[in-house]
């Protein structure tokens, strides 16, 4: 088997005395697409901000690609090929789609000191951007202000801008958050397209969703991974059912 | 794209102000010369402040810093009797761009208040720097000379100075302009609308708020230098926080992260503290010099009501000017 693309060793994060992550060592193979489902407060989207580098980890490793990214900042990380969806819709607002997915290929587009040169108009970043929002399905909302979209389309412009990167592995944080069922079909069967095009980490809580995409799934609680395995086998674990049970008797207290 | 109605607008200030000398030499009475070149001027450092207030999310508290800085550099010149406008100007717009630097680099690590707070510090750091120079008058200021750029071209000419005024505004709006729908202007706007996600897409945003700061600072220290020049004379009064306000107010005035509102905000404010103190002298004796008390509640009004400020309450068919 090949090298993982992405391998965390041993990961902590603590906020005061609350764990967010303890000793979580993970894994995503080149090409395979790994869920990492929870109950809420598991630690997955701190989980998240520590892969993408806006949170410095306690201690622990991050190699991707093959290389240690623990050092790196959001933005190195970016470059390497690491590409994050928020789950809080963070479209800039102000923007067309277009727009929107153009700054992320000028992000990849060298520097951006180039202060003369009109960017609305620039087919360097318009064509490309085009491209993507066609891919995604956007196509013909690009000259709409992300502001004006629906929600839906929100969610997919996120993922646009994510793609946009040209991306080894993407991290999708609850793509489908806030959708209606059409919607979180529709994006369920476009990130079944993408499959084996990019490999993916995804925490989604539409466990529909996870099932129907995921090779491999990793149960967090606690911040702990307490398992990883298929989808079978991680509907077959009692401690996973535990865990969940648990859970919805804690909501119901 | 800027839409019709504003353009309009945009036209009628650059001829309303190109017309200010012949109308007021008609008149015989220069004093609106003077009092629409301080416009200008001051237009010159709202929009500059724009840059970074209302385009990049920035809240500069310390502006007045290179406004005062642009000053010096010719009084200080002026005060060893060198006058030379290309020397003092080249000298206003490095020594701001190397204070924007440093201010910049420090305050840009802090966010929210902080950064409101650091800004503030530094400058007044600055303006009370200007009070112990007792050598350059201290609080007391110092007179200065007019710059000399080429022979027959004479600053205490009013009218040369005048568009000598009018063409460095035109000049910055029309940068700003470049500027902000740039690449460069694209990744300051985002910063202002979402920076961790300009971080995750891949932007190291901290060079280009930096570059941004230091490029409005610069700015700003032209407008310093265009003011020395005005007033004939330079104070630390031009570093200090109040003068900082009073350039934040002219932007939100006219409208936070428009290009041109700015500019208009610094009209309207200037004005209104010329006119308004003078028709509240006609109403009751004594009261002109309590003009805030009717400036404040309007301003309220205004930033409740019109975020987007005068500019904002123009009639608009697109989107926005950027």
């Amino acid at each position: 088997m090949a090298d993982p693309i992405l391998r965390v060793e041993r990961l902590n994060k603590s906020f005061g005395g609350v764990v967010a992550t303890h000793n979580l060592d993970f894994e995503v193979e080149p090409g395979e697409i790994h869920a990492v489902i929870g109950p809420n407060g598991a630690g997955k989207t701190t989980f998240v901000a520590q892969l993408s580098g806006m949170l410095k980890p306690d201690s622990g490793r991050i190699v991707f690609d093959g290389n240690d990214v623990t050092e790196l900042s959001a933005p190195a990380r970016s470059h390497a090929g690491l590409a994050r969806s928020f789950q809080i819709t963070s479209v800039f607002r102000n923007f067309t789609a277009l727009q929107n997915v153009a700054l992320s290929i000028q992000a990849h587009s060298g520097h951006s000191f180039r202060m003369w040169k009109p960017a609305a108009t620039d087919a360097a970043l318009n064509d490309p951007a085009r491209e993507i929002l066609e891919q995604v399905g956007l196509g013909a909302r690009a000259d709409i202000l992300a502001a004006n979209l629906a929600h839906g389309e929100q969610r997919q412009l996120e993922i646009a801008m994510a793609l946009a990167t040209s991306p080894k592995l993407l991290l999708l944080d609850e793509p489908t958050a806030g959708m209606g069922p059409e919607d979180t079909q529709r994006i369920t069967e476009f990130l079944a397209g993408l499959k084996g095009t990019y490999s993916m980490l995804l925490i989604e809580h539409d466990m529909d969703t996870v099932f129907a995409l995921a090779d491999r799934i990793t149960v967090l609680v606690y911040g702990r991974a307490i398992a990883t395995g298929t989808p079978e086998a991680i509907r077959a674990n009692d401690e996973v059912r535990a865990a969940y049970l648990g859970e919805e008797e804690a909501e119901i207290a | 794209m800027i839409d019709r109605i504003k353009l309009l607008f945009l036209i009628g200030g650059i001829v309303v102000c190109a017309l200010v000398p012949p109308v007021a030499g008609a008149a015989g009475d220069d004093f609106y010369v003077t009092l629409f070149a301080r416009i200008m001027i001051f237009a010159i450092a709202a929009v500059s402040l724009d840059l970074i207030l209302g385009f990049g999310g920035m809240i500069s508290f310390g502006h007045a810093a290179y406004l005062g800085l642009g000053a010096y550099a010719v009084g200080i010149f002026s005060f060893y009797g060198i006058n030379d406008g290309f020397l003092q100007f080249f000298v206003a717009i490095v020594g701001s761009a190397l204070v924007a630097l440093v201010i910049g680099a420090i305050c840009l690590r802090t966010r929210g208040i902080y950064f409101i707070m650091i800004t503030l510090a530094l400058t007044q750091m600055l303006y009370f720097l200007g009070i112990s120079l007792e050598e350059y008058g201290g609080d007391d200021g110092l007179n200065t000379d007019r710059s000399e750029f080429i022979a027959g071209f004479d600053l205490y000419e009013e009218v040369n100075l005048y568009y000598l005024i009018l063409g460095f505004l035109i000049l910055c709006v029309f940068i700003m302009h470049r500027v902000i729908n740039s690449r460069f202007g694209m990744v300051v706007r985002g910063c202002h609308a979402n920076e961790d996600r300009m971080q995750a897409i891949g932007f190291p945003t901290f060079r280009y708020k930096l570059a941004a700061f230091v490029i409005s600072g610069t700015m700003c220290g032209i407008a310093g230098a265009l003011l020395a020049n005005l007033t004939e004379f330079v104070t630390p009064e031009f570093m200090h926080w109040f003068r900082s306000g009073e350039i934040m107010i002219m932007v939100l005035v006219g409208g936070m992260g428009s290009l041109f509102g700015p500019a208009f905000g610094a009209a309207a404010y200037l004005l209104f503290e010329e006119w308004v103190p003078d028709l509240m002298e006609a109403v009751a004796t004594g009261t002109g010099e309590n003009w805030h008390f009717i400036f404040g509640p309007l301003l309220v009004i205004l930033v409740l009501f019109a975020k987007q400020g005068l500019w904002g309450l123009i009639p608009d068919r697109s989107r926005r000017d950027g």
